[in-house]
């Protein structure tokens, strides 16, 4: 758990205009939701195909670095619209985010799997063939890191 | 006759054990949405390359051949799940209209999906490598990417009861689209 003093932030989250539309909306909060699960197929798809090439799985025929970057923009966007849909979701019932473990759990881990993806994985099978056992690394470990994220992710809305 | 085998369904043991456990449900329920990223994720990195959208340098039967059969490991997965949450209450469900528009849709995509490798996939050495494929290949990559989108909309949505039959008044249409019993719901 977070500081106790954090408390205000949250509080001024909750407060904000648009946490207070979102919330005082009875359609608002599930469409948006839906966006954000739309979204994620989108996002796991990207980052699914070029792990499990990196696992020696799946697009077998293709380069790791080339699926990448062709999928990068699709990536990019995907996050982009988790992001805006996400900070909505949790401007809307900021307060019971605070006390929510899952939700810590995946802020932990969203900002370690981003940096992973974008300054670890991306960059590394870009830059030329990984060998063998750093491929098998980059796949499961990126896998393991979204897996975390989505999973809490889901959780909160049941703690 | 559907409705007492439905309501028979959900007074069973099992089904009654499933809805009212703690851990369980939620946990079929998370296995369902997280594994939409593996089907519907792959899925649409499929239909980008149909339409055209996206990896215009990787031949199609690459994507037909080997992402495919982790699209269908993610389906079995989704249907299991599915009917496990549909056991849970079946009778809600069945008169839920999001559940009712997402059958329709997954009728639609599951049509286009048979059209798709009966019509068009047939044909695929002639454009196997061509950035745009052809129209048909096209149309059927956008009516999946539509399709599927709403399946995942109005599958979230059946979580929300505002167009319950046990929550009346309803308009007219939701109560003839949802088929609700309104004589037994009444007031």
């Amino acid at each position: 758990m977070p500081p106790e003093g954090w408390i205000v932030f949250f509080e001024w989250c909750e407060a904000t205009v648009l946490g207070t539309a979102v919330r005082n909306s009875v359609y608002a909060f599930p469409l948006i939701e839906a966006v954000h699960l739309v979204a994620l197929c989108v996002m796991g798809g990207a980052l699914i195909m070029v792990d499990l090439r990196l696992l020696g799985l799946g697009m077998k025929d293709q380069n790791a670095g080339q699926l990448a970057r062709l999928v990068r923009p699709w990536l990019v966007g995907a996050i982009v619209v988790m992001l805006s849909t996400g900070v909505l979701l949790f401007l809307s019932e900021a307060i019971k985010c605070f006390y929510n473990t899952s939700f810590w759990v995946k802020m932990i881990t969203l900002p370690i799997a981003l940096g992973f993806t974008f300054l670890v994985r991306d960059p590394r099978i870009m830059k030329g063939a990984p060998t063998l056992l750093q491929s098998r690394m980059l796949g499961s470990v990126s896998m393991a890191l979204w897996f975390v994220v989505a999973a809490a992710g889901r959780w909160i809305g049941y703690s | 006759m559907i409705r007492s085998f439905l309501e028979w369904l959900g007074n069973t043991p099992w089904s009654i054990a499933l809805v009212e456990s703690y851990y369980m449900w939620p946990w079929v329920e998370s296995t369902h949405v997280l594994s939409l990223a593996l089907f519907v994720g792959t899925a649409i990195m499929m239909d980008l390359r149909l339409v055209g959208l996206a990896f215009q340098g990787v031949p199609a039967s690459s994507f037909i051949d080997r992402l495919l059969p982790w699209t269908r490991i993610g389906f079995v997965i989704m249907v299991v799940t599915g009917l496990f949450l549909f056991y849970s209450s079946p009778l809600r469900y069945y008169h839920n209209l999001f559940f009712r528009i997402k059958c329709m849709m997954l009728m639609i995509a599951g049509l286009n999906i048979w059209l798709f490798h009966s019509r068009i996939l047939t044909s695929i050495d002639t454009w196997d490598d061509a950035g745009t494929p052809p129209r048909a290949a096209r149309i059927a990559g956008i009516v999946s990417i539509v399709m599927w989108t709403g399946v995942v909309f109005s599958g979230r949505l059946i979580a929300y009861n505002w167009f319950d039959c046990d929550i009346q008044p309803q308009p007219t249409w939701v109560n003839s689209m949802a088929q609700c019993p309104v004589d037994e719901v009444a007031p």
